[in-house]
């Protein structure tokens, strides 16, 4: 069944989508129709106006599903699920011809020639500038003078077309043409003709549009992601042997040689000189390191003639008409339909960048919460909420202390000369008190969600049964006020999850610290909520108890209890609200169950579906003990705010 | 003998600004059985203390006040109180605020129940029993605080402003309750109130008293409460005597209040 839906979540989307903006439309109409006969809008601010509605609330939810569908482009996959593959290709074209359009003034203002001669001609200026402020032999300053002049004339020189290479300019023009031939190619619609059935095959294998994670399937499958891949093989070729060209002329290689051996010999020299201070040497050693960077930049020959390149670059500017040209709709969609962020092409893979990749798709989220809600399946092998079948006697056992059976007269069996050991009374009561004997078992909760539930509930009941009775007394007595007060304000304002890292290494890991952790910050709660409630019974009930004749312990339960009841299931409903969050921070500084855990290990992951799921699942049992909270207190104090 | 007696009772707080004051000096009065006393005076004249102390609820710097001859130590049940705001616990319903006291006692539940529809039919709550207190408007609950403190059966009853909150036709209906049970339970019964009509009404005697400190300024045996039994109400506050002692208290009040601002600065 669940597979089945996974298999069919591209249609369901769609449909469900339909559906959102049907009644998202729909219910607006019905809000607007409300409005309008409603009276209550001739007064402004009148509170009737703000009691809502089920339409807005239709409206509403319609709305942010729409927005999640949308942003997460599971909109874009139910309706073109290839869209993901196709803008693969394309991101691949894209990757193929960056090394290659970053020469040229397309991306940017300037060509890169330019950029290279204003940077390097401003730092040789900067040196030379510097020679004065430098600690130089004054033969060596002008010495270093003279190189930069010739370092500058190496550099310019390159611009000038007078030394470039005959062989240079061919080879620009066979780039150009290639690039020329590849766009009359992308133009042809049989281009580049029909996949091999190797290709095909390899395509079929390969998983779908987020089928296992995130990851979208990387070879072409449709005829224009066969013409772009096709295309992105060619011209990262074509790119590759663009970039490996050099200006590098016999009149450069004449210089930079020059140049080289005049630095060794200023170096040599420099060396020989035993009459420098070390500051000199220092600052020698410096010019000359400063001198063979600028040398190793110029000698690149990365710099052109102003307008050598010029058949390329429009060659490229008619190649990047083509591309975006036969994008044709797909252009669109991406634009309207996966907003904030693309697809972008690796080495070997593709994947979502921008929204669509820490937004999960719903139907995915959806899809990760029901396998990992399968019992079999599970998170790190323990489920979601399932049962397992527990002895009862080891229950018993786990209520009853082991020393029970020391306190039974006699000793335990001693074997006998056979080896046999023969159970007596006092054996058999510790096999009870432990649990080791056969007994029925009963089906119990178990899993992630169960461990993080009872967790809170057993935090919260020692919290409550000792809390409560301290705030009465807290409320009653002067002694009990300034002797705990103290105590309870020390410990109170600690953030809980200061406390965490100190409880959880006394108390393990394990349960015990979390159920203590949550239990002393229900406790403070506890405490200062029924103090607040004993000491807020009004003085005129309690003398009307007295001369009706109630004795102080009658006083206690009848009258000051049940007035201190509303400010005890606030309590209450705040300690659970907050037990929840300290919980989840707990489990995922330590432990190894919990839905704290499974978001943490999530996070390690990087996986956003878990990571979602998990936070549904928490808002929705957050959610879920505030409304049991609500109607207890609804139920049980229907007199609050009334009296 | 089963009378109230105040034997020169002295009350005296210290405020949180270290003055004392002298809430109540040498007030010394008796009470026989079956009379019905009003205590009246301007804000501030330890009427209330001195209901405090009856009660029980507080302890006189000196002097002593008995009921039957023992001496009031603390609250209890031989004296019944009915507040301003009718302290009902607003958890409970009509019946169980009703047979509050006798639960606490731990009396017979049959008996009780009884007892409760008997005390509901007296202050017209009939039927009500299973009602939560807080549905209920001031008149009713005020009948139903009335009804859970006679049903103790108290020697004495001791009312603080009891009326003081209701508007004035359910108030006319509860002075008409008050006396009736009155009549018909012989009760002694103790009302302060800051109403001089009430006090005229509610008062076979009446004391007022008057502010720093505060003491017996006058007593007054009015008929009013016993014409009230059989007349209408709007007829007794027609004749001459009612309205000439109401004007004599009204002017003796309006003076010590004068006195208290000030001295007539009008």
């Amino acid at each position: 069944m669940s597979e089945f839906l996974f298999e069919q979540r591209n249609t369901i989307v769609a449909f469900l989508i339909i559906g959102l903006i049907i009644s998202l439309a729909l219910s607006i109409v019905k809000g607007r129709r409300v409005m309008a006969t409603e009276r209550t809008d001739l007064v402004f601010g009148n509170p009737a106006k703000a009691l809502g509605g089920w339409y807005w609330i239709i409206t509403g939810m319609s709305f942010v599903m729409l927005i999640w569908f949308y942003f997460s482009w599971d909109a874009a996959r139910a309706y073109n699920p290839k869209a993901a593959n196709e803008l693969c290709q394309v991101a691949k074209v894209e990757s193929a011809i960056k090394p290659m359009r970053s020469q040229f003034p397309l991306d940017k203002q300037n060509l890169r020639g330019t950029d290279l001669i204003a940077r390097d001609s401003a730092q040789l200026e900067r040196i030379n500038n510097n020679l004065k402020t430098m600690a130089l032999k004054h033969s060596v300053e002008v010495e270093a003078a003279a190189i930069l002049t010739s370092l500058h004339s190496a550099l310019v020189d390159q611009a000038n077309p007078v030394y470039i290479k005959t062989s240079l300019a061919t080879e620009f023009k066979t780039i150009a043409e290639r690039i020329d031939r590849l766009t009359a190619n992308f133009n042809d619609p049989d281009f580049p003709g029909p996949p091999t059935v190797s290709q095909q095959a390899a395509a079929d294998a390969q998983p779908g549009w987020g089928d296992t994670g995130k990851e979208i399937p990387v070879l072409a499958t449709t005829p224009l992601g066969y013409r772009y891949a096709a295309v992105a093989a060619e011209i990262r070729l074509i790119a590759k042997d663009f970039v490996k060209l050099r200006n590098t002329s016999p009149h450069l290689l004449a210089q930079v040689a020059d140049i080289n051996s005049r630095i060794k010999d200023a170096k040599a020299r420099s060396k020989e000189d035993l009459n420098l201070s070390i500051e000199e040497q220092e600052a020698h050693t410096k010019l000359y390191s400063q001198l063979n960077k600028m040398l190793k930049r110029i000698d690149d020959g990365a710099i052109y003639p102003p307008n050598s390149l010029d058949e390329i670059q429009s060659s490229l500017v008619a190649f990047d008409k083509t591309h975006i040209a036969q994008q044709g709709g797909l252009r669109a969609f991406d634009a309207w339909m996966m907003p904030g962020g693309r697809i972008m092409a690796g080495n070997s893979a593709c994947s979502e960048q921008g929204s669509g990749r820490w937004l999960p798709k719903p139907s995915d989220t959806l899809g990760t919460l029901m396998r990992i809600a399968d019992p079999d399946i599970g998170f790190k092998d323990i489920p979601l909420l399932w049962y397992r079948w527990q002895p009862v006697g080891g229950m018993i056992a786990f209520l009853l202390p082991d020393w029970i059976a020391e306190l039974v007269p006699g000793d335990y069996p001693r074997h006998t000369q056979n080896g046999e050991i023969k159970s007596n009374f006092k054996s058999n009561v510790q096999d009870f008190v432990t649990g080791n004997y056969d007994s029925f078992s009963i089906p119990v909760p178990m899993g992630h969600m169960w461990d993080s539930i009872i967790r809170v509930v057993i935090g919260l009941f020692f919290g409550i049964i000792l809390g409560v009775p301290l705030g009465l007394f807290m409320g009653l007595s002067r002694f009990a006020k300034g002797f705990f007060d103290p105590m309870v304000e020390l410990y109170r304002p600690v953030p809980p999850l200061a406390w965490a890292p100190l409880i959880l290494t006394i108390f393990g890991i394990q349960d015990d610290g979390k159920i203590f952790l949550l239990f002393m910050v229900a406790f403070a709660i506890m405490v200062i909520s029924a103090r607040t409630g004993a000491t807020g019974t009004q003085l005129s009930k309690i003398h009307a108890a007295h001369s009706l004749g109630a004795s102080h312990r009658q006083i206690l339960r009848r009258v000051i209890l049940p007035n201190s009841l509303p400010e005890i299931l606030t309590g209450i409903r705040i300690s659970i609200g907050v037990c929840w969050g300290t919980l989840v921070a707990a489990e995922m500084l330590a432990g190894t169950t919990g839905i704290g855990f499974v978001e943490n290990v999530a996070r390690k992951q990087s996986d956003y579906e878990v990571i979602w799921v998990t936070i549904i699942i928490l808002g929705v049992l957050g959610l879920l003990f505030d409304l049991i909270m609500r109607a207890v207190i609804t139920r049980t104090i229907p007199w609050r705010g009334k009296g | 003998m089963s009378d109230l007696v105040s034997d020169n009772l002295n009350m005296q707080f210290t405020t949180p600004s270290g003055l004392v004051v002298h809430a109540l000096k040498d007030v010394s009065f008796t009470l026989k059985k079956g009379e019905l006393l009003s205590v009246l005076g301007p804000s501030g004249c330890g009427k209330t203390t001195l209901l405090n102390i009856v009660a029980g609820f507080l302890n006189p710097t000196s002097g002593s006040v008995e009921l039957d001859g023992k001496e009031i130590q603390g609250p209890g049940v031989d004296r019944g109180m009915v507040f301003q705001q009718g302290a009902l616990f607003e958890w409970l319903t009509v019946a169980q605020n009703v047979d509050f006291g006798l639960r606490m006692k731990g009396a017979d539940p049959t008996e009780t129940a009884k007892k409760v529809d008997e005390w509901l039919e007296i202050v017209g709550l009939a039927g009500f029993g299973d009602t939560p207190t807080y549905q209920l408007s001031g008149g009713m609950q005020q009948r139903i605080a009335l009804a859970r403190c006679l049903i103790n059966d108290p020697d004495l009853i001791l009312m603080d402003e009891p009326l003081g909150a209701l508007d004035a036709l359910t108030r006319e209906k509860m002075q008409s309750l008050v006396l009736k049970i009155w009549k018909e339970t012989g009760k002694t019964i103790m009302i302060i109130t800051h109403s001089v009509e009430e006090a005229l009404m509610l008062g076979e005697r009446l004391f007022v008293m008057a502010p720093r400190p505060g003491r017996l300024h006058k007593e007054y045996r009015l008929p009013f409460a016993e014409m009230g039994l059989t007349q209408d109400p709007r007829d007794i506050k027609k004749t001459q005597h009612f309205s000439e002692t109401r004007e004599e208290i009204l002017s003796m009040i309006w003076d010590m209040e004068e006195e208290i601002m000030g001295g007539g600065s009008l």
